[in-house]
């Protein structure tokens, strides 16, 4: 018998809806299974008590057969660097840990409207900077398969939340593969949607031309219901493309035959763990036994996306946390010493981690006056270089294939004193994120016990056929129904 | 696609591993000052090493061949974004104050400009 907190989204809200099962008891069994693992994992920085009583309301709604949204009682978990009124959103910082936000953000109100419930903010990286989650105020979150190991980051509370069944939905962002890499870590499928697919109205900015809202869930139908809820023009956010909402469960259908993949030996190569390339190469095989057709490609400029992202994404967050300065919200020393520059700079040593500070201050670095050309400008046509590269490839190949991290999840504190060997962790997800393609992170399989994640990357606004090519994947291996034990 | 030609294990006579140079510390103090950033004495010293790693690492994309190449600010082709220019419902002000750290009869408390 399925426990409540054990049920997909999609089960969850079908049995709301036909009055099976209470969205009272779903949602109270979900907050109790928080309390229960909570402590050991702490995916969560907030947990929102009101969810009981939104629960009650769509019970009472159901029983009146009111036409509710179609995801009315769900639970779900929304990374703390997404707006939610009257609720704190910390971005896991000291700099907004008493800051409560004045209004929603778009992808929030969506939601609201399809009645899901959430029950509680996720830890993260501070303000996104980050892939293991080690980087929060508020202490890291620890991998639900392995409490020694990394959930991955930025957004490992939300995709820990998901596979410990603290959430049945959760909702990441991902600038340089925030969403796929603690997806990949923790054995959840995670999405970083085409740029401009979903608002970023209420999204605490990090680097605005490379972050996305993403969904992070136990299976790929529960990620293309998601996503169907999360996308569309959005007036308020000037950088939304002109899509209407789609229902992306339309995609979710088993037969691949005939689809295309391109396998980028880069992703491949030297840097990537033996027991990752294994996995993947396996899965590659699985995709040809349902019909599908791989061939290797090069993609040389890849040898550069690494450096480029890291320029662009510190350049873009040295303007965009520019306005932490304590005046209109945010951390403030307790007595204002100096003139303004000083009580601005001194507020922002205490307000943000040394990681956070080291990045905005290389950014105005690569942004000043000599040296602008060479690093910022310079990365901003080499981002044009592996566009043109992704292009080319997609209309050879329909998606492109390989592992979402070079490595298996590693230990606390291993890695987070080198900034350097920490940044190289998220070689295979920055490319997505330079040109703006989608790409998801599904499980593909195990080693050590250890999850590992396949990258699958499309054509701009083609989340339909990586949906497809994930769907078939999934519905003919067992990864995704594997939980850890707690 | 990881970082080449970084001899990670190169270390001078005591201990310290070697970079090129990129950047001073006079530098790090002055780019922070514009960032606004105070750093600790400590922090001074550990991110201009730090800094001279990762530019090392940076600089690769020199390499690339991107002549005539323009830059990509955005990846999506929009330009002129604008709303209509009419008048729309704002933040009260009990709410733009709601979570500033010093307020003073109605207004933002900030520190000494002049």
């Amino acid at each position: 018998m399925v426990k409540p907190y054990e049920m997909t989204a999609a089960e969850a809200a079908d049995r709301i809806k036909s009055q099976e099962l209470s969205a009272e008891e779903y949602i109270a069994s979900l907050l109790e299974r928080v309390h229960q693992v909570d402590e050991k994992i702490h995916a969560f920085v907030t947990v929102i008590e009101e969810a009981k009583r939104k629960a009650r309301d769509v019970d009472r709604r159901v029983r009146r057969r009111e036409k509710l949204g179609f995801l009315a009682g769900v639970a779900l978990a929304v990374k703390d660097n997404i707006s939610t009124r009257g609720v704190r959103t910390t971005c896991s910082s000291r700099m907004l840990k008493d800051y409560f936000p004045p209004y929603d953000a778009t992808v929030l109100e969506k939601l609201k409207t399809c009645d899901a419930i959430i029950i509680g903010k996720t830890n993260m990286d501070e303000f996104a900077m980050g892939t293991t989650t080690e980087t929060s105020y508020f202490g890291t979150t620890h991998n639900p398969w392995d409490s020694q190991k990394v959930p991955g980051g930025s957004s490992g509370g939300s995709a820990a939340a998901v596979v410990a069944d603290e959430a049945s939905l959760a909702l990441g962002s991902d600038t340089g593969g925030s969403i796929r890499c603690p997806a990949s870590y923790c054995s959840t499928v995670g999405l970083k949607p085409t740029y401009g697919l979903v608002s970023r109205f209420g999204l605490i900015s990090y680097a605005n031309s490379l972050e996305q809202i993403g969904p992070l869930t136990k299976t790929v139908h529960d990620c293309a219901l998601l996503l169907s809820a999360l996308c569309g023009h959005d007036p308020r956010d000037t950088t939304s493309a002109s899509i209407p909402p789609m229902d992306y469960t339309a995609f979710l259908q088993s037969n691949t035959e005939g689809l295309r993949i391109g396998v980028p030996t880069e992703f491949l190569g030297e840097g990537v763990e033996d027991e990752v390339k294994k996995t993947v190469w396996t899965a590659i095989h699985k995709f040809e036994s349902l019909g599908v057709s791989y061939e290797e490609l090069s993609l040389p400029s890849m040898s550069y996306a690494l450096a480029a992202y890291y320029v662009v994404a510190m350049s873009e967050a040295s303007s965009n946390l520019a306005r932490y300065d304590g005046m209109r919200y945010g951390y403030r020393n307790r007595k204002d010493e100096g003139d303004w520059p000083t009580v601005y700079a001194k507020n922002r040593r205490r307000g943000f981690g040394p990681e956070v500070r080291r990045r905005l201050i290389l950014g105005t670095y690569a942004l000043s006056a000599g040296y602008y050309d060479q690093y910022y400008l310079k990365a901003l046509k080499v981002r044009t270089l592996i566009r043109r590269d992704f292009e080319k490839a997609l209309r050879e190949y329909d998606v492109l294939v390989g592992p979402t991290m070079p490595l298996l999840p590693f230990d606390i504190g291993e890695k987070i004193d080198d900034p350097l060997t920490l940044y190289t962790c998220d070689v295979l997800t920055v490319p997505a994120n330079l040109t703006g393609n989608p790409a998801i992170s599904i499980p593909c399989g195990f080693s050590k016990g250890l999850p590992i994640g396949l990258q699958i990357i499309g054509r701009p606004f083609d989340e339909g056929t990586i949906l497809r090519a994930a769907y078939a994947f999934e519905q003919n291996t067992d990864h995704h129904e594997r939980r850890p034990s707690i | 696609m990881l970082p080449e030609g970084q001899d990670l294990s190169a270390r001078t006579a005591n201990g310290a591993l070697m970079s090129r140079r990129h950047i001073s510390r006079e530098e790090v103090e002055h780019v922070a000052w514009l960032a606004h950033v105070e750093l600790t004495e400590n922090e001074k010293a550990l991110f201009t090493r730090q800094f001279n790693r990762i530019l090392d690492y940076f600089k690769k994309i020199a390499e690339a061949d991107t002549e005539n190449l323009p830059p990509t600010y955005h990846v999506l082709d929009l330009a002129n974004v604008f709303r209509c220019d009419e008048t729309r419902e704002s933040l009260s002000k009990e709410e733009t104050l709601k979570n500033a750290p010093r307020k003073e009869e109605g207004f933002f408390r900030s520190p000494r400009i002049v």
